[in-house]
């Protein structure tokens, strides 16, 4: 049995599979995260040193987890649209973005909120904060470029161009950022637990970063659909599906 | 192959030569910001001496920036990038020319005239030599990756905003490195490490940024 | 983890602002962007019809 590799490499074939694969991966979500959020409010117990407010580590690890994997995903969409200038990857590396975007945004906003009470100010310039401050303006930068340029296949071509060179560098800013911190702060500012977390709490966080994910591709996949429909106006599976849907 | 090369350079350093104010805008442009600093914060001189690595590399970053949208733009103007492309030298190598004339222009004269700005802030006469090798070893890298932006941005609207946006992320480290060398030096541990850092990040960048934005350039130009 | 009574559930041991403001801000914004999803959507098809089967295909 030989497999046919490209059979959903084309709009038009990967279109209805993206669908139903949106609401199998969207109710996942819902019960993964349904899951993650009991074990995150009444089964881990309450943190020795922050009390309640730990409880925001199931958000924000997941999320900032998310951001970092969701780039990684984008940039290797984006290369393989322009190594084998396939349309699809293309798309799918642009319904990536605003989906990592926010989840960054939500890695920024809880570990603003998880750092007022922990360490008095709502900005801590640790490392994986500015880190993830740096990831969103790469995210944004990437948005912006291709909102910028017309043509949608040199959109996609330089889009991909920068999520390569990002991806690169993401290492590079992680440890400049890691080291220039440890440097101006002494001591290692994280706004983790101590070491040890409990299992609990780890496997709260876990389930919580699973449902992210499913959440992710069923947004991802919804949106390469809202993509698809926009770029292939002119062809004969969008008109007809277009008027099923009228 | 060089002769190609020597020419791409020479006839970028002649074009500047003949519109002169491009490179005085962005040498002034660093003479301003760095005296804003001083203005906006205080002129409290231990203060002062404190933040003027910092400072001073950031204004460094912001100028050489403001210069990129010049490196393609003119040629992509006037077709002669067009017969870039179609030559026989391969385009990376002319792109990496391209950014050297570019560094010439807007990159040496701030690493040349940042000691005195520095003396603005009453930094340490000793660390200067340090302030200029960081920025000397820092700004060819901003260029490099700057010419990366220039080519994905050529020809847009929303031209230099955009540029920057693309631009700043990529520009972080080398500012923690180099800002950190100096700040390395003025306390008494010595900027090496990070000077050497910097070196790494200079060949690393010459090596694969001239090829991305060949890359990029092909991509803008089609 | 027992926590005794709705109060105490709601109260998060005096960091309700904190954990809550996460939460919900968080569970906003996903549903945010479903809606623009769908109203995305929405809005393609809706070209169709106003273009006719004719439209060129763009972004």
């Amino acid at each position: 049995m030989s497999i046919n590799w490209f059979k959903y490499s084309s709009p038009q074939t990967f279109f209805p599979l993206a669908g139903k694969l949106a609401l199998w991966f969207g109710a996942l979500a819902l019960v993964a995260c349904g899951v993650g959020l009991y074990i995150g409010f009444f089964v881990a117990p309450t943190d020795a040193q922050q009390g309640e407010a730990y409880r925001i580590i199931f958000i924000h690890v997941p999320a900032a987890w998310m951001s970092m994997f969701l780039y990684l995903v984008m940039a290797f969409w984006a290369g393989l649209g322009l190594a084998f200038n396939t349309r699809l990857s293309g798309m799918m590396a642009s319904a990536l973005a605003p989906t990592g975007a926010l989840f960054t945004f939500i890695a920024l906003w809880t570990g603003s909120l998880w750092g007022k009470p922990t360490w008095g100010t709502w900005w801590v310039w640790d490392a994986r904060l500015t880190s993830e401050l740096i990831l969103l303006f790469l995210y944004f930068g990437f948005m912006a470029l291709q909102a910028a340029i017309d043509d949608p296949r040199r959109a996609d071509k330089a889009g991909a161009v920068l999520a390569l060179v990002g991806v690169v560098n993401i290492p590079i800013i992680y440890f400049s950022v890691k080291w220039w911190n440890t440097l101006h702060q002494g001591a290692s500012v994280s706004l983790t637990t101590a070491p040890t977390m409990a299992a609990t709490m780890f496997a709260g966080m876990i389930v919580m970063a699973l449902g992210f994910w499913f959440y992710s591709i069923a947004a991802a996949l919804m949106r390469a659909r809202c993509i698809m429909l926009e770029r292939e106006r002119s062809s004969d599976w969008a008109v007809h599906y277009a008027k099923r849907s009228a | 192959m060089l002769a190609a090369l020597r020419c791409v350079i020479h006839r970028d350093l002649l074009l500047a030569t003949r519109r002169s104010s491009d490179v005085l805008t962005v040498l002034l442009f660093f003479v301003i910001v760095v005296s804003l600093f001083p203005l906006g914060i205080g002129p409290d001189p231990a203060l002062l001496r404190t933040i003027a690595p910092g400072v001073v590399w950031v204004a460094a970053l912001l100028a050489s920036m403001l210069a990129l949208n010049r490196m393609f733009a003119a040629d992509h103007a006037d077709g002669t990038l067009e017969q870039m492309l179609l030559g026989a030298t391969p385009l990376g190598m002319t792109v990496a020319a391209k950014v050297f004339a570019h560094w010439l222009i807007s990159g040496l004269p701030l690493v040349l005239i940042s000691p005195v700005l520095a003396l603005q802030f009453d930094f340490p006469q000793e660390l200067l030599g340090v302030l200029a090798l960081s920025l000397a070893l820092g700004t060819p890298i901003l260029s490099l990756i700057g010419a990366i932006g220039a080519a994905l941005t050529l020809g847009l609207r929303g031209g230099g905003a955009l540029l920057s946006l693309l631009v700043l992320p990529l520009y972080v480290p080398v500012l923690i490195i180099g800002a950190g060398a100096v700040e390395a030096a003025a306390s008494g541990l010595g900027g090496q490490a990070q000077l050497l850092l910097l070196g790494g990040l200079l060949v690393f960048a010459g090596a694969f940024a001239p090829w991305a934005a060949a890359v990029a350039l092909r991509i803008s130009v089609e | 983890m027992s926590w005794g009574s709705w109060q105490n559930f709601l109260a998060m041991g005096g960091y309700a602002f904190y954990v809550w403001g996460s939460y919900l801000v968080t569970l906003g914004l996903i549903l945010a962007e479903v809606v623009l999803l769908a109203m995305r959507k929405r809005t393609a098809l809706g070209r169709f019809r106003v273009r006719g089967d004719t439209g060129q295909g763009d972004r």
